[in-house]
């Protein structure tokens, strides 16, 4: 069958940049899925997706010209009604009698008809299915602005592209018709150009000065920096200076710009002064500027912007650029003087005026609490120096009352520690402030130092207990206090410092109330299983064999799952986990392990395999009990396999004499409690 | 040579004003944001079409820096332009406005960057940008969805230019004060932005920050919000056209803005804890939604004072 190629282009105004590739996603799965639904694409048939903050368009090189047709069997009375029922079938299918027939069916035979139905013309589905996709495309906050009965979209609609075939698939949306027009760069290019076919409209963009490839933008303003760097190497130096590497703001370039252009801007070295973070934040978060290692790696006095424009011939946009970069570091600097006079200690009244939450206070309430969990924690951190943590957690929130953080709140924290350096407060203690908000992601590292390590626990534990206290827990995608991710901070935390704290005594110390701490209870078991899969890639099973012995202690939990990988692959580990499912099975049907307490009566074992595997186990259970070498452990304990498969090959549990079958019962309940001390075998699911 | 402070008002009015735009005079009540007059506030509200230009002092008491600072200030100028509906080329419209104070487009780097606007003590808020103009954002440029908890039927456009970093841009200076304020002409002084406004600033500063008397400023706030429930309570729902025509609900609106500027000064002086700033601003909130019903209600019972078709439709 014909097919011919389809192409849209839904111009509008300027898209925010984080919202363009989930919604270019949608739209090839939305209008793609439509298609294939239909039949009118293949499976594995091509279809591209590309993005300016102008444009969002999507290709599909085949699409065929008209559904194929369609066999409905209609069934109608049994063969076995008068005749006039048949006659009134055909009537209703709008065919004589003739043309209707006898079809079996599993409940007998029955007048059927087959009604073909017509496939409906592309061109002609296009018409509806098109507007109807665009308008389905998610985004996370919509406007309408034809008035309150329009259509909503991230952004008004201002221009519609769309051919089949060459020719134009007409439809409208809030008042614009879909035509074979497409429009340049709002300077480089015209405004209305008339567009053929795919192969066209790529050419006459790009005479318009638009680069319809993300990666080829990507490219451009990598290039561009390259070229820069090197020209900005100083003579005799054996080395450039560098890009810093920042890949979330390089792709916001990308979507900010339909003909990106590097350039390089500078600024007064004697700004170096001021602290790297608060340079970097200035440059990249609020300018968006690529910032610029010197060959030492420091930061050079130096940054890459990228302009929406093929070039700055008059040197005005760095002009320009550097001028506005001068007035944020003089405000920086401002702030940073100002800061100063007051020290983090006499700031600490002021945050009775910084609300934590309506009903659990101010930040100075929180403060005096989290000052109480560091010292009530302090056992569990053994490493922090106690006096120096304590000191932290009293400044740590102090800075929320700096000019800094009001204009930067996103290096709320490490303003603090900064300014607690600068303030002569010991290292330990401005370090601590420094990283009590991290980690903030599973990327990002953990508090450096063991006295970071105790504040960060005390202030997301009190946050979590304070919020499940009042009833806010997170729900769904709704979680605003950030809950997920300061009890994920919390896990990541244990695990990178190595403290074996038993989560629930971590949690009680916080002092949940009611009904919070069995709900915190749960929600760090969640938050553990999603780290120990996630974040360490340990696979299911092995996560739910660990955690069904014991889910309290991180750092234990990962050395168990560890060792479980580690084990796993050996031949005996697999077949030992069946058999550990047999003994579970076997017990359950008896009443449970619980029915089978204490020690087998070993007068009461039979010789040859029974004695054999209660001697091995023994054995292996005294050597390995007190042992957290948890690999050691499974091994010796995979050693068992042989005994264990010939004791099950030649002894009958279930033996007839009463105390026989009991002491036997209490043996396998015996060893399944010895040596599920790492792992629950029976959880792995053996392949 | 650049464009002094009021040239490039001059500028900017004279564009609008082409584009059909009533130029008004800066509102003569204090407000923190050229939107909260009431050639905005009120005329986004229902279906006239209108088009007003103005510039508009916007008081920010909290961003008073005595006039050290040589971009904050405690009062800086807007250039307000609304547009209701928004015409489909508004983009295109903006851009020329810049052509016409001089800035051309093949020589700097405009983008339109996500910004929306919201506005809490108005229940207020619009999808929207901010333009950047070679790394300096410029103006704010905004759909209006909803104001005084109404959604907004047709869609105004917003836009505010910062006129200060404007000029400043313009005439390459480091510092708002350095800004020529007006050119020399026979023989007369050109003045600086610091010969006009400097006292300004740092008087202001010193009152806002130092010397104004919280329990006054609480009394004032309490008088003035008693005397916006009073009229709000007045307004006579069930009666005739006639009576709501002359019903002053302009004057209960101008009740919540000074309610509106007493919070920004008590703020500033830094005696509204964050718990009861929620609570204050709801309270002016709820008068300037009262406000707004009124209006409406007053607009669809009386003749609305609006431009002719012919004039919007005109350019």
């Amino acid at each position: 069958m014909p097919s011919n190629e389809f192409f849209l282009e839904i111009g509008t105004e300027e898209i925010p940049d984080w919202m363009i590739e989930p919604a270019l996603k949608e739209l090839q799965n939305l209008l793609w899925g439509d298609l294939l639904l239909r039949s009118l694409v293949q499976e594995d048939g091509l279809a591209e997706v590309h993005a300016t903050p102008r444009r969002l368009v999507l290709y599909i090189p085949a699409v065929l010209d008209k559904q194929p047709d369609i066999e409905k069997l209609v069934t109608g009375p049994p063969k076995s009604a008068p005749q006039r029922a048949a006659e009134s079938f055909a009537q209703k299918m709008g065919v004589p009698l003739s043309q209707i027939e006898v079809v079996s069916t599993p409940k007998g035979e029955y007048w059927g008809f087959r009604q073909k139905q017509k496939g409906l013309q592309t061109k002609e589905l296009l018409k509806t299915l098109v507007p109807d996709t665009v308008l389905r495309i998610h985004f996370p906050k919509t406007m309408y602005w034809t008035g309150k009965n329009g259509p909503r979209f991230i952004r008004p609609i201002r221009s519609l592209l769309a051919l089949y075939g060459r020719r134009v698939v007409p439809f409208s949306i809030a008042g614009v018709k879909s035509a074979a027009y497409t429009f340049g760069h709002r300077v480089l290019g015209k405004p209305r150009i008339k567009v053929t076919s795919f192969q066209q409209y790529l050419e006459a963009l790009k005479n318009n000065g638009v680069v319809l490839k993300a990666a080829e933008r990507r490219e451009k303003i990598l290039a561009d920096a390259a070229r820069l760097l090197a020209a900005a190497q100083p003579e005799g130096s054996p080395r450039r200076p560098t890009l810093r590497e920042n890949p979330t703001l390089l792709n916001t370039l990308v979507y900010l710009t339909e003909f990106p252009t590097a350039d390089m801007g500078q600024f007064d070295p004697a700004y170096l002064e001021l602290p790297e973070e608060v340079l970097v934040t200035v440059m990249q978060h609020h300018q968006k500027y690529l910032s610029v290692s010197d060959a030492a790696g420091k930061l050079a006095p130096r940054f890459i912007f990228v302009m929406n424009l093929d070039g700055d011939s008059t040197g005005a946009i760095r002009h320009g650029n550097e001028r506005v970069l001068r007035a944020r570091f003089n405000d920086a600097r401002f702030f940073w003087e100002t800061d100063q006079k007051t020290p983090l200690g006499d700031r600490l009244p002021m945050l009775e005026h910084v609300t934590f939450q309506s009903q659990l206070g101010s930040y100075r309430q929180k403060t005096e609490r989290n000052v109480a969990l560091v010292r009530r924690l302090a056992a569990f951190v053994p490493q922090a120096p106690v006096e120096h943590a304590a000191r932290a957690a009293e400044l740590a929130k102090c800075d929320l009352t700096t000019e800094l953080v009001k204009e930067f709140t996103e290096l709320q924290g490490v303003v603090g520690g900064l300014y607690a350096r600068a303030q002569g407060e010991p290292g330990e203690v401005a370090d601590a402030i420094y990283d009590h908000y991290k980690p903030e992601s599973m990327e990002e590292r953990s508090p450096r130092t063991p006295a970071g390590a105790l504040v960060a626990l005390a202030d997301k534990l009190d946050t979590l207990a304070g919020c499940f206290s009042i009833g806010l827990k997170p729900s769904g995608s709704s979680d605003p206090f950030a809950l997920r991710r300061a009890a994920q901070g919390v896990v990541k935390i244990l695990a990178d410092h190595n403290l074996h704290a038993p989560l629930p005594e971590l949690i009680a110390a916080a002092q949940p109330s009611g009904e919070a701490a069995g709900q915190l209870g749960e929600f760090f078991l969640d938050r553990l299983r999603y780290y120990l899969r996630e974040v360490r890639g340990f696979r299911y099973d092995e996560v739910n064999a660990v955690l069904a012995v014991g889910a309290q202690d991180v750092p234990d939990a990962i050395a168990r799952c560890e060792a479980v990988r580690q084990v796993r692959p050996t031949s005996n580990f697999e077949p030992l986990s069946a058999a550990f499912k047999r003994i579970q099975n076997i017990l359950r049907k008896a009443g449970g392990v619980g029915q089978f307490p204490g020690e087998p009566d070993a007068a009461l074992l039979e010789g040859g395999a029974e004695a054999e595997l209660d001697g091995q186990a023994r054995r292996v259970f005294e050597e390995t009990k007190e042992s957290r070498d948890y690999e050691m452990v499974l091994r010796r304990t995979a050693e068992l396999r042989p005994a264990v498969d010939t004791f099950f090959d030649k002894v009958l549990v279930m033996a007839e004499d009463e105390r026989v079958r009991r002491n036997r019962l209490t043996f396998l309940a015996w060893l399944l409690r010895a040596f599920t001390r790492v792992a629950d075998f029976s959880e792995i699911v053996v392949s | 040579m650049a464009l002094s402070f009021q040239d490039l008002i001059f500028r900017l009015q004279e564009f609008w004003g082409r584009q059909g735009c009533v130029i008004q005079t800066p509102y003569d009540v204090e407000v923190g944001a050229g939107t909260m007059c009431p050639e905005t506030f009120l005329r986004v509200l229902g279906p006239q079409p209108y088009r007003v230009a103005y510039v508009q002092p916007s008081r920010r008491p909290a961003d008073g820096r005595y006039g050290d600072n040589p971009n904050r200030l405690f009062k800086h100028w807007q250039l307000q332009v609304i547009l209701k509906p928004s015409p489909a080329d508004i983009q295109d419209l903006y851009l020329k406005s810049l052509r016409h104070i001089g800035i051309d487009l093949r020589k700097h780097d405009i983008k339109f960057e996500e910004d929306n606007w919201e506005s809490p003590t108005l229940g207020a808020w619009g999808i929207g940008w901010q333009v950047m103009l070679d790394g300096l954002e410029i103006t704010q440029f905004t759909y209006f969805q909803q104001c005084g908890g109404i959604d907004l039927d047709p869609v105004p456009a917003e836009l505010t230019y910062g006129l200060e970093r404007i000029a400043a841009f313009l005439q390459d200076v480091d510092s708002v004060y350095d800004i020529v304020w007006n050119p020399p002409k026979r023989g007369a002084s050109s003045f600086s932005y610091r010969d006009v406004r400097h006292a300004d600033e740092l008087q202001f500063s010193v009152y806002n920050f130092e010397r104004a008397d919280v329990a006054t400023l609480w009394q004032l706030f309490e008088l003035h919000e008693k005397e916006c429930r009073r009229l709000l309570a007045e307004y006579p729902s069930g009666q005739e056209p006639a009576e709501k025509r002359r019903f002053p609900v302009l004057a209960a609106y101008d009740q919540v803005l000074k309610c509106s500027h007493l919070f920004n000064l008590l703020d500033s002086r830094g005696a509204i804890s964050v718990t009861e700033r929620v609570a204050v601003i709801g309270r002016v909130r709820e008068l300037a939604v009262g406000v707004a019903r009124s209006w409406i209600d007053q607009n669809v019972a009386a003749t609305f004072t609006s431009p002719s078709e012919e004039a919007v439709v005109a350019e």
